[in-house]
């Protein structure tokens, strides 16, 4: 095993509510839902009918440009709806599940006789290869190419989030079953992200991979982040991206035959009654998890962490790629002379509140915005949580002057969204650098392609 | 304080668009906003967020400020009865004096500045920005007491408006505006801020009044000695003079870690460094030359510079590295130019605003620098 790299920059924020490791029984719910939303840059076309028949693998709609790559039924049952928003945009296929759990069978594979074209047949056909993300742009990974190389990230450093060696426990061979295929689709190029904390075995022990061992505050275990350290990504390269519960996932589709969507997800956050890990399904409806979890009413729902995930209803739907729900206070509420008081309870990544004298309390931190957007002003604050080699604020500048030019030379192949999600957290100015960093990637598909 | 919230909620109707008093919309939110944090949430990207904001971020900065203008009121005061040699005026009534005689200069700092500030927002329909806040604390400090009234709001508004609001309000001026208010007052009205004859407030003719900088400059460092000049009891500028106070400023400022200690310390370090190769290598005759280095940095507004304006985040470089040479070459340049320029000895500011100048170019090359690398990546690997 090789060195640790060790990572300074970062912060952890100290969030009260992280989940206890004990699974908590939570009835599965009725509706389950994909939606085109979690995926960056896809354009849906629907293939399915509301009241069809599907089995879990069945395929609902498929990607407009890319017809090979499927979105397919999490569950048995039957369509019951695709909401649109504006200007008919998919936002959600629902599927009402008839809880008999019946499976498309795609067959058992030979892992140490497949061919790459056969995995990457076998994952389009069965919907698992959604589960691939590409860097540049954080989209579906596009099944013509063959990237450099692909990286798991094994743990996962944002508040309160899911410690995947407790999800993994028990899963051990299908993840690396899910390894040897990437090992297939990118023949020794396939780089595991290991924490210098962790415990579990499937991942410091897993074959047919380069580990590498990361220390250090969030963001050390955003993928992106262990990219720059491991062999950064250099301009017009293409790097794959697999997470955790996905590598399972495709495991088990070849050496079972199903492609099951089953998922652990950690119910957490300081205004959740229930914490612990959940056995749900992709695309759940979050209605049997929130029913009568909430503290309080003015709690905002959260599929995923706080940095990167999206608000969701009560009965709102998990996201594709979510383990974790987060319950966090709203705080649309008025703060009397709050910028002037002391603030021993406020946290912040700044000196400014006395709350750095109180040592390493937790916080249960709302979703109020501190204050209003204003420029850059305040330097040097997102360099300090952005452990990459990069610009930070001159990438975000290029960003919104649209100099493409400039994106790409300052780096923004090597970002995704959660990578520069702490850069938002702490910006003095408010502004909204996950939304700029979209609409540069937006931009660059539009005028140069993938 | 509900009534008060209750009391705002009633009357914003009335300053949202469509309200009858629609103008002066940017005002009400000033104002509403330094009363209460607004109740806005996050709505896309992060869910929660830090504490800070640039209201804090700033009233740390005036707080840094506070001893700097208590020990400069109580000084203009001291400097006043010291020339008249009363020795039996009492700590209030010397603080009274200075005290009435910096607050208008305050004042017409403020109300000039945060007017032209809000007249800006609302033509823009911006929200009125806190950079002012702490210009609008500076520009009096850096000014002597004796400074006219009038002058002070022309500089001040010349520094708003064309140091600032033509570029693009706070965040995107090239200049500081507190030095470039100074700057102007200085080429426009020298004789009032220059020489021997305005640093002690309502100067009679025959004291002499020089600064220990000017003193310095024709070989007199018996005057004032340099524990003088420490604890600021010197005429000068209202809030250059007290190491001490500007020491307890640069202290809180460290603290939270508000101001760069990179730029901070390379200020020190670049002037300190020039000291020592002036002492070396200088002129004999030059009696800028032969003053020790560290007395250099005790004397005129080198401390000040170097605490509350050569910090600046806007006009400083913004790169960590290039920090480190902006703050080292203003030092350097501070006292090249003492040395250096026959007419005028200080040279503080002029370096400030020299090197605010060229921050921008510090900051291309380092950046340029990640890119060269970036590219390089690719024909490695191609």
């Amino acid at each position: 095993m090789s060195d640790v790299i060790k990572l300074k920059k970062g912060l952890d924020i100290r969030l009260e509510g992280k989940a206890e490791t004990v699974f908590a029984q939570a009835a599965l719910p009725e509706l389950y839902a994909i939606k085109p939303g979690d995926f960056n840059g896809l354009v849906p076309k629907m293939v399915a009918k509301v009241g069809d028949k599907v089995k879990a693998g069945s395929v609902l709609f498929h990607d407009k440009q890319h017809t090979e790559i499927k979105f397919v039924s999490p569950v048995s049952g039957e369509v019951v709806a695709v909401n649109r928003g504006e200007r008919r945009v998919i936002l959600e296929v629902v599927v009402k599940s008839d809880g008999r759990n019946e499976s498309e069978d795609f067959g058992k594979s030979d892992l140490s006789a497949l061919t790459r074209s056969a995995a990457v047949e076998k994952l389009l056909q069965s919907g698992a290869w959604p589960y691939i993300k590409q860097r540049p742009y954080n989209i579906i990974a596009n099944p013509e190419v063959t990237p450099r190389a692909i990286f798991v990230s094994t743990f996962d450093t944002a508040p309160l989030a899911p410690d995947y060696d407790y999800i993994v426990s028990g899963q051990e061979q299908n993840f690396q079953a899910g390894l040897d295929v990437l090992n297939v689709l990118c023949p020794k190029q396939v780089y595991l992200g290991v924490s210098a904390e962790g415990a579990s075995k499937a991942f410091s022990q897993a074959r047919n991979v380069n580990i590498n061992t990361f220390s250090g505050p969030h963001p050390a275990g955003c993928v992106g982040v262990q990219i720059n350290h491991v062999a950064p990504i250099a301009i017009g390269e293409k790097v794959w991206t697999v997470g955790v519960q996905e590598v399972i996932a495709i495991g088990r589709l070849f050496a079972e035959g199903i492609h099951s969507f089953e998922r652990i997800v950690a119910v957490t956050g300081s205004e959740a009654k229930r914490r612990g890990y959940t056995r749900t399904i992709v695309g759940a409806s979050a209605s049997t998890i929130a029913a009568d979890n909430a503290l309080t009413d003015a709690t905002r729902l959260i599929s995923g962490n706080v940095l990167t995930g999206r608000q969701i209803a009560a009965d709102g739907f998990i996201g594709f790629f979510d383990s974790q729900i987060t319950m966090i206070p709203e705080g649309n509420d008025y703060e009397f002379l709050g910028w002037a008081l002391p603030g021993f309870g406020k946290f912040s990544a700044s000196r400014t509140f006395f709350s750095w004298l109180t040592g390493k309390k937790l916080y249960r931190l709302d979703t109020n915005t501190h204050g209003e957007h204003r420029a850059f002003v305040v330097s040097g604050e997102l360099d300090k949580v952005l452990p990459m080699d990069i610009y930070p604020e001159y990438l975000f500048k290029a960003i919104m002057a649209q100099d493409i030019d400039k994106m790409l030379e300052l780096g923004i192949c090597e970002v995704v969204e959660e990578d520069i999600a702490l850069c938002e957290f702490v910006c003095t100015s408010k502004l909204q650098l996950q939304t700029t960093l979209r609409n540069g990637f937006n931009l660059m598909l539009k005028e140069v392609g993938e | 304080m509900k009534a008060l919230r209750n009391f705002i909620n009633n009357v914003k109707p009335q300053f949202e668009k469509g309200g009858k008093f629609e103008k002066f919309r940017s005002t009400f939110g000033a104002f509403e906003t330094f009363l209460f944090v607004p109740d806005t949430t996050n709505q896309n990207g992060v869910h929660v967020r830090d504490a800070v904001d640039l209201k804090r971020t700033m009233s740390v900065v005036i707080l840094a400020l506070i001893p700097s203008l208590l020990f400069g009121m109580y000084n203009v005061g001291y400097q006043h009865f010291h020339m008249l040699g009363q020795t039996d005026v009492t700590f209030v009534e010397t603080f009274l004096f200075g005290f009435l005689k910096v607050l208008p200069i305050v004042i017409v700092s403020y109300v000039v500045g945060l007017g032209i500030e809000f007249i800006t927002a609302q033509i823009r329909g911006h929200e009125v920005n806190e950079g002012f806040l702490v210009s609008g604390m500076i520009i009096p400090l850096v000014m002597p007491a004796d400074a006219p009234l009038w002058m002070v709001a022309v500089s001040t508004a010349f520094a708003v408006i064309f140091g600032k609001e033509v570029f693009g309000g706070t965040g995107m001026n090239i200049w500081n505006p507190a030095l470039v208010a100074r700057a102007f007052f200085f080429f426009a009205y020298p004789s009032k801020i220059s020489g021997d004859q305005v640093w002690i407030a309502d100067k009679i003719d025959s004291y002499s009044g020089a600064t220990p900088l000017a003193l310095a400059n024709a070989g007199d460092t018996t005057t004032y000695c340099i524990c003088d000049c420490v604890s600021g009891f010197i005429p000068g500028s209202i809030g250059e003079t007290s190491v001490i106070a500007i020491a307890i400023g640069a202290f809180v400022l460290l603290l939270t870690g508000v101001a760069s200690w990179k730029t901070m310390l390379s200020v020190f370090v670049g002037g300190a460094l020039m000291g020592l190769l002036f002492n070396q290598f200088g002129s004999e005759a030059n009696h800028m030359a032969q003053l020790p280095w560290y007395h250099h940095l005790a004397i005129g507004g080198f401390c000040f510079g170097a605490v509350f304006m050569a910090t600046d985040p806007v006009t400083s470089a913004r790169t960590e590295l290039g920090k480190y040479i902006y703050g080292f070459l203003i030092g350097a340049m501070a006292i090249i130019i003492r040395v250096l320029n026959p007419g005028y000895p200080e040279g503080m500011m002029l370096s400030i605003l020299l090197l605010n100048t060229f921050a921008p170019l510090i900051d291309y090359c380092i950046v340029q620098a990640n890119i060269s690398k970036r590219k390089n990546r690719v024909k490695i690997k191609s």
